[in-house]
């Protein structure tokens, strides 16, 4: 396997683009990361996207956007893991690369989610859950996430304001963040005190329905210098695991198996652990569920990551920062970006160039993306060049 | 989704509670698999689902997906039956503010939802609570 780096990223602003179409969204990100590699070629492309066909109609993106990039008929291949479809298309095009396939190949994600209604948007996201023996009964995503909560809360004693601690400091980490959807920033009493959606989890737990792409650009590390004058950030891990579709079939409801899985092999390939890391970009659909990936990270002692949140140990100015880009809670979540989206911030972390809310002295990043109530979670690790 | 097929494979399931206990090491599948998550073994036993089991979880669904809003806000919760088997039902019969984690729960059948504008009427089970004289009772 040959060392691999990523030269360019891209991304547009996020929110509500409904002046802008799915293809229209995801070319101009992936423009964005050509340019910023400086280069005007790629080999093969993936994109993740979780359901160009449920949000607007369209699939075999593959070949839809490989005609959009027009670069003649290269390889485009569209990667699919309901949430963790950016994650792991991402994790594709690094496999492309250090297996020797390609050079220069172009990973992307995208997701067009705000041209159906609410209760569309709702049907389309649940599809990642156990359609047969989950959904049938009237669950939705806020739904499991609340019944991973509850358990959480029950075992460890975790509190809502804790939880509610997460979207505080997400959002203001968002602030800091021109491309993010809701920059705004909350208070805990307005997280606490919002709309209920599904007990214990108000609105404001909730990551939002976006529209948004991202894109990166990854060569072999020692073509870099030829191939881009971009300081290159190397991938210096990358792992997928899984674990049981449906939250019921899982030994403990309050544990990430994969997360721990993916983490603890990333941990082996990076050669470091959780305390070596400087920042971490995770999957907070929910509020619950970056308190659960940090304990599933080793960032936190299990049942102990929400006093973590609440401590100031992972804000900005903490020990170690986690979502400094504002997650997905203030970012926006166009689910098939949202991997992307936090390797972008990686790379521009560890290369310096996040203004206001760089985290000092970066020299290690973690992502992790995550599938449905994590039963796909995908973990890359990064180190500055 | 329609299609009246997907219904009628689940009948076993939905209707009679039976999943599958492996000959091999025990273990029982709900839904029946092809495959023992445990030992991988393919031979398995009819079982019929134990009739009670404790709460491990629970929500109440205010924001409900289609063919579900009449029903809103209900409660949704993951019991263990005291064969070990772990499901997701709704739970019935009792105000939501009244549950708790442990709280013993009984599988009882239940029209589920309508499909569509005159869709499938579709059936199954949910779990009222055992001692379901505490609380108020509510429409299922
Ligand atoms: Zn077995």
């Amino acid at each position: 396997m040959r060392e691999v780096a990523v030269v360019g990223v891209g991304m547009n602003r996020w929110g509500e683009l409904w002046e802008q179409s799915h293809r229209r969204i995801w070319t101009e990100a992936a423009l964005e990361a050509l340019s910023d590699a400086g280069v005007d070629r790629v080999e093969a492309m993936y994109v993740g996207c979780m359901s160009g066909g449920l949000f607007t109609g369209q699939e075999h993106l593959g070949a839809l956007l490989a005609d959009e990039l027009a670069m003649g008929p290269i390889p485009g291949t569209r990667v699919e893991s309901a949430c963790a479809s950016g994650g792991l298309a991402f994790r594709q095009a690094y496999l492309a690369v250090a297996s020797g396939a390609h050079d220069v190949v172009l990973a992307t994600g995208v997701e067009k989610m705000t041209d159906v209604d609410g209760a569309a948007a709702t049907y389309a996201l649940s599809t990642a859950a156990d359609q047969e023996y989950e959904c049938y009964h009237g669950l939705t995503f806020p739904g499991l996430y609340a019944l991973m909560a509850r358990a959480h809360m029950h075992r460890y004693g975790t509190t809502e304001r804790q939880l509610a601690a997460v979207a505080v400091k997400n959002h203001r980490n968002g602030h800091r963040n021109p491309l993010a959807q809701y920059r705004d920033e909350v208070t805990l009493d307005q997280v606490m005190g919002a709309t209920m959606v599904a007990d214990p989890l108000t609105v404001l737990h909730c990551s939002p329905i976006t529209d948004g792409a991202a894109a990166a650009v990854l060569v072999p590390l020692d073509m870099a210098k030829r191939l881009s004058p971009r300081p290159p950030v190397r991938v210096v891990a990358s792992a997928h695991a899984t674990d049981t579709i449906a939250l019921h079939d899982r030994a403990d409801l309050a544990r990430l198996a994969s997360t721990e899985k993916a983490a603890e092999i990333a941990y082996r390939q990076a050669g470091i652990g959780p305390s070596d890391l400087s920042f971490a970009e995770v999957h907070d659909c929910f509020t619950i569920a970056e308190v659960m990936v940090v304990e599933a990270l080793g960032i936190a002692d299990r049942g102990k990551g929400g006093a973590l949140a609440e401590s100031g140990y992972t804000a900005l100015d903490g020990r170690l920062p986690v979502n400094p880009s504002g997650g997905l809670k203030s970012k926006g979540h166009p689910v098939g970006a949202t991997g992307v989206a936090q390797v972008r911030e990686a790379v521009m972390q560890l290369r310096g160039e996040c203004g206001d809310r760089q985290v000092k002295d970066a020299k290690w990043g973690l992502t992790q993306n995550m599938g449905g109530t994590g039963a796909s979670s995908v973990v890359h690790i990064f180190r500055r060049a | 989704m329609n299609g009246s097929a997907r219904y009628w494979r689940e009948i076993p399931q939905r209707y009679r509670l039976e999943a599958a206990k492996c000959d091999g090491c025990g273990r029982i599948a709900f839904p029946p698999r092809v495959l023992c998550p445990g030992c991988r073994g393919r031979k398995f036993s009819k079982h019929v689902l134990a009739p009670e089991g404790r709460l491990e979880s629970f929500t109440v669904i205010r924001v409900a997906p289609s063919g579900f809003s009449d029903l809103a806000p209900y409660a949704v919760g993951i019991v263990t039956l005291d064969d070990g088997v772990k499901l997701t039902a709704q739970v019935a019969d009792c105000d939501p503010a009244t549950l708790a984690v442990g709280r013993r729960m009984r599988i009882e059948f239940r029209r589920l939802r309508q499909e569509g504008e005159s869709g499938i009427l579709c059936y199954g089970y949910k779990v009222v609570p055992v001692d379901r004289g505490i609380g108020v009772p509510a429409a299922t």
